[in-house]
């Protein structure tokens, strides 16, 4: 029992013990309790899905990558918006996109970014880790595609998780 | 001001739900009905803080929040079924 | 209430109902599901973003405090949508949705 007493993830108890405090009305010796109690049950009850920690994250690269998606993801709606509205029809196209990265967590970052980046939804990730497959809604050419998403979005990453 | 932006905001949500509502009807598959309820919901979460906002209390913040975590576990749920024919393996 | 701030919050809340409006006009009239995929997950989730960051400035300006249920409504509308998108993508590709005739490329299923 002593063992279990630990916190696997602190990060992501301290987030939990924040959360909960925000949550509740006003900090009290009750909140402060039950934030412990969840700072530490959901870890443990969670352990099995969390993927094994990357070798290094450079978390000061984080806040520019960050900034760098908000933006795009408010060009990224102009274009789709204009794109809706106008009466051509979109040219969609399936694209299979070499993956460079090889963590789990850089690859999922990776696909929700490009979900909400330009004209791009991550469809799918194949078994092995090496491809993914884009529905893109408006593309000229398959390789301008894969040349921007690996230029703005997976070196950044490659730079974080090394 | 304020008042006027609101009112137009709401009718723009509103029509949004409606044309939801009209692909959640029209399918024509399975998918497009689960991702219209998603949007449907999403919608359902900018009704509710526009509400907050007209009646000037944060009261319905908090279930505005606990649609945005229940909306997406049943959208999970929903895709899972669908490609798996069952929730829980 | 400041008049910069009742502009500002008018405004995003214009554009909120209108990214809004546009993800759902998306959704009714594109040709196929993964075309009608984009809508949702890039114009709904940016125009309920604004609308609830509208909300933050509202009420911190009415001095109500700024409040953390807007954060995380926003947060979490963020993290989630390409996760549901993924979902929804991958069951489509399970069941072989159709795609439009012009649609260039293949899809897989594992």
């Amino acid at each position: 029992m002593l063992d279990r007493l630990s916190f696997p993830q602190p990060w992501l108890s301290l987030t939990l013990f924040a959360t909960w405090q925000f949550l509740s009305d006003g900090i009290s010796g009750g909140s402060v309790v039950l934030g412990i109690v969840l700072a530490w049950g959901i870890p443990q009850l969670t352990r099995g899905f969390w993927p094994d920690r990357p070798a290094v994250i450079r978390g000061w690269r984080a806040p520019a990558y960050a900034l760098r998606v908000l933006w795009d993801i408010i060009v990224a709606s102009v274009e789709v918006a204009k794109l809706i509205l106008s009466p051509r029809q979109p040219r969609p196209m399936f694209i299979c996109y070499p993956l460079e990265l090889d963590h789990p967590l850089a690859i999922s970052i990776l696909v929700s970014t490009i979900s909400l980046t330009p004209g791009t939804v991550g469809a799918d990730v194949s078994d092995d880790n090496k491809l993914i497959l884009i529905h893109s809604l408006d593309a000229e050419d398959e390789q301008e595609v894969i040349d921007t998403i690996r230029a703005r979005y997976e070196r950044p990453l490659l730079e974080m998780f090394r | 001001m304020i008042l006027i932006a609101l009112y137009i905001t709401i009718a723009m949500v509103t029509l949004a739900a409606l044309l939801n509502v009209y692909r959640v009807i029209k399918g024509p598959d399975a998918p497009d009905r689960v991702l219209a309820l998603d949007t449907l919901y999403v919608n359902a979460i900018a009704l509710i803080v526009l509400l907050g906002i007209t009646l000037q209390t944060r009261m319905y913040l908090e279930s505005a929040l606990l649609i945005a975590v229940m909306g997406f576990v049943g959208t999970v749920a929903m895709a899972k079924y669908l490609k798996r024919g069952s929730v829980i393996e | 209430m400041s008049t910069f701030a009742e502009y500002a919050v008018s405004a995003l809340l214009l554009v909120g109902g209108a990214f809004t409006l546009i993800g759902a006009i998306g959704l009714a009239r594109l040709p196929d599901f993964y075309t009608r995929l984009h809508g949702p997950t890039k114009a709904t989730t940016v125009g309920v973003g604004a609308i609830v960051v509208s909300s933050v400035i509202y009420f911190s300006t009415l001095g109500r405090g700024i409040g953390i249920e807007e954060v995380l409504i926003t947060a979490f509308l963020f993290m989630t949508a390409p996760v549901s998108a993924n979902f929804l993508a991958k069951a489509a590709m399970h069941l072989e949705v159709k795609t439009t005739e012009n649609t260039r490329g293949q899809t897989w299923d594992q």
